[in-house]
């Protein structure tokens, strides 16, 4: 078949060509119509005649079999994909708006700004993630966002998907990527952990909030190799009022070694959706880099976890789950948060990287208007918070992994599942009551929320009790705790 | 679209490709289920229907009825020793191959020994161990000897067997290579940029650890290949083995699947 010439008014399977909206080094963009496509599209074609970099076909190729795979609102949708055999293509959703890539002449941003779309990024990388795929390339100028607020990721060239052939893991000896944002480990050839994407994350974070780049922008091997030991200045150190919270995140984003990194973006999503829960360490506190003997252990002496095994990036994800126990604090439920505990102890036994976010719901009355807090309410609600933490304590959890929320509502079962829905909560741990007239009375919380949420649900009761003889209750047929599967696709 | 609906187009697009069968009943008839429930419409055969497994007559006559309704089948080096000599394997294959030999009849015997080393149809080759030298049954363990076997043929895909554990192997145009597990029950597109070597994995003595049986899938329009792996009554398989009085060791292997 004759090569096919790209240009405006041409029609490519049933696209019309328009205008070329961008020309880069690997690939051209160009807006495209299709009759029964109501919305704009874009139609993106690798460079690939003679001389060009090779880069640019397997590039191409990677987003050829990944962008088809992927269904959210995080990612441009994906029309079409036209192999090489005639003309190489991908038909993409045009997202309006510009980059991120635009907002450079603005920094620093305000920190509560930069936090919103840390926050966005950090929730579009965990919705990628649990599609099995590593984005590689998180940089300004691969993120934008849609009008309805989510952050869009564009350019999955360089990306890995798990469950894919890795087209680009023996085609170039340099790690390919954008240098400033690469995480450590890329330059020692791992490609399958999604925590470099975090990486990449918090290099972002830390140039959006001081205005300069951690690592530079050193492109040779050897510079970007100084980030392998050396760490950047911490943000405090050039910017005074920076706050401890962010520079906590920042720094734990940027750890050389990926397994001092947050284990998920979830978690880390988790995070900066409450900075004001945030466990502050050392790093919170730093002015000034590592001691240059701390550095030369580092790089003489080999500072990282050494490579496992290939990894599952969906067994990662996995192990690494958000845990949310919703307690009743009434005096009644003595019982019942007893073995609320028992099992939440068990899952976090068997999974160390989980965290858990203990909720209770302050009910409001339906009617009442005064939902500003006084004086007293405000104590209730403190209150509460120290009984959420004292039920946690014998859990002798990492402060780092535990958070402790008092959500208000009206209904209490729609609370929890939004904060399910807005938290990425992987696991609800929920208890119900044994007292058939309780729950007839006190409505069935649980139930509602095993029946909608997105994620597990484990209802959980107090221990069974032989009825006392003449006693109205009837034995309950129900096993003490049971584990209900996901109730709804995700 | 679902394969069904194209039945009646004229091209067959659905291919259901078996590697290393090794005389195993239950596993060959549950991958044969699971296949044409997906709506396979054709089967490739990729040699090795004896050896190891306690039903070498039933594996044979089954794959020969397949051959009369068209499906492809080439040889493998277990269905070579038959009519020649065991003397290069192993001594567990060995007594099963002088076991095999007395169940198979004349005919079934002719029919292993006439089969084709190799056989190509539109872009694809398919072959019991590799594509350079099919004769010398060489195995595909690494990505050099992947890169031996693509170099040898001009062919989009070449599907082989063998080895018993499955890989996904491709050549790029500028001669770099890539490897890959597949995982099973996703589909993966062979791009029509690069050349691919798809080893199968076993359908009757898997060695990856996963004892469930494995074949493939490819739909010759979209390009996609889908590892299969299918449970099976292992036991069963296992009891047969011992039942017959070969070595017990070719039982236990299936068990645990090494």
């Amino acid at each position: 078949m004759a090569k096919f010439t790209v240009r405006p008014g041409v029609v490519l399977d049933g696209f019309t060509i328009g205008e070329c909206v961008h020309r880069g080094g690997m690939a051209t963009l160009w807006s495209v119509t299709r009759p029964d496509i109501a919305f704009p599209l874009l139609m993106k074609i690798p460079r690939v005649s003679e001389g060009e970099d090779p880069a640019a076909i397997v590039s191409f190729e990677m987003e050829q079999m990944i962008l088809p795979r992927l269904s959210d609102v995080h990612v441009p949708r994906c029309f079409a994909a036209g192999d090489f055999a005639r003309q190489a293509y991908v038909v993409i959703e045009r997202i309006p708006g510009k980059t991120l890539y635009h907002r450079l002449g603005d920094l620093p941003l305000p920190y509560e700004e930069a936090r919103d779309i840390a926050l966005k990024i950090a929730t579009a990388l965990c919705e990628l993630h649990r599609q099995n795929v590593i984005h590689h390339d998180i940089k300004p100028s691969s993120i934008l966002f849609r009008p309805s607020g989510e952050a869009v990721l564009i350019d999955f060239g360089l990306s890995h998907h798990n469950q894919l052939p890795d087209l680009l893991q023996e085609e170039f000896r340099v790690p390919y990527g954008t240098a400033p944002y690469m995480a450590p480990e890329r330059l020692l050839g791992v490609r399958d952990d999604p925590r470099s994407d975090l990486f990449s994350l918090g290099v972002l974070l830390y140039f959006f909030t001081t205005g300069v780049r951690p690592f530079g922008e050193s492109d040779t091997m050897a510079g970007m190799r100084r980030r392998l030991w050396r760490d950047p200045y911490p943000p405090r150190q050039l910017r005074k009022d920076y706050p401890p919270w962010l520079q906590e995140i920042v720094l734990r984003c940027l750890e050389i070694d990926p397994v001092w990194r947050y284990p998920t973006a979830s978690q880390l999503a988790f995070e900066l959706a409450h900075p004001d829960q945030i466990k502050l360490t050392a790093r919170a506190e730093r002015i000034k880099r590592d001691p240059l003997t701390t550095v030369w252990r580092r790089r003489f002496n080999g500072n990282m976890t050494p490579p496992r095994g290939k990894s599952a990036v969906a067994a990662q994800l996995a192990a690494s789950p958000i845990v949310a126990v919703a307690l009743d604090l009434t005096e009644e439920s003595v019982e019942l948060n007893e073995a609320l505990r028992i099992t939440v102890e068990r899952i976090l036994k068997t999974l160390p990287a989980a965290r858990l976010a203990c909720l209770n719901v302050l009910k409001l009355g339906r009617v009442t208007i005064d939902r500003t807090l006084d004086e007293e309410g405000n104590n209730k609600h403190v209150d509460r918070l120290v009984t959420l933490k004292h039920w946690a304590s014998p859990l002798k959890l990492d402060e780092g992994r535990l958070t402790a929320h008092v959500l208000e509502a009206v209904d209490p079962a729609g609370e929890i599942l939004e904060f399910a829905e807005a938290n990425h909560v992987d696991h609800i741990v929920i208890g119900a009551r044994q007292s058939s007239l309780a729950r007839k009375l006190l409505g069935s919380t649980s139930a509602k929320v095993a029946a909608e949420a997105p994620c597990t649900v484990t209802v959980v009761r107090p221990p069974r009790r032989a009825p006392m003889h003449g006693a109205v209750e009837k034995p309950q047929n129900e096993p003490d705790d049971r584990t209900l599967p996901s109730a709804q696709a995700g | 679209m679902d394969p069904a609906d194209r039945i009646g187009a004229e091209a067959i697009v659905l291919l259901a490709l078996f590697a290393d069968i090794h005389a195993n009943r239950q596993a060959f008839t549950a991958c044969l289920d699971f296949a044409r429930a997906r709506g396979a419409q054709r089967f490739i055969c990729l040699g090795d229907y004896v050896g190891y497994g306690a039903d070498p007559e039933w594996a044979v006559e089954t794959v020969m009825g397949l051959v009369e309704q068209g499906a492809i089948a080439v040889r493998g080096n277990h269905d070579n020793a038959i009519g020649a000599s065991a003397e290069s394997m192993n001594a567990e294959a060995q007594a099963a191959i002088e076991w095999t030999r007395g169940r198979l009849s004349a005919p079934e015997r002719r029919f292993l020994s006439e089969l084709p080393l190799t056989r190509e149809e539109d872009d694809r080759l398919y072959v019991h161990s590799e594509a350079s030298q099919p004769e010398r049954w060489r195995y595909v363990r690494s990505t050099a000897d992947a890169g031996r076997s693509l170099l040898a043929t001009h062919a989009h895909v070449t599907f082989c067997g063998h080895i018993h554990q499955p890989a996904l192997y491709s050549i790029s145009v500028t001669g770099k290579m890539t490897n890959f597990v597949p995982t099973s029950g996703v589909a993966v597109q062979l791009l029509q940029g690069r050349r691919w070597l798809a080893v199968l994995g076993s359908v009757g003595q898997p060695r990856d650890g996963d004892p469930a049986a494995c074949f493939a899938l490819f739909d010759t329009d979209s390009r996609e290949i889908t590892y299969c792996r299918v449970p099976y009554d292992v036991e069963g398989a296992a009891r047969r083995i011992r039942e017959n009085g070969l070595p017990p060791w070719l039982a236990e292997r299936l068990i645990v699947g090494r």
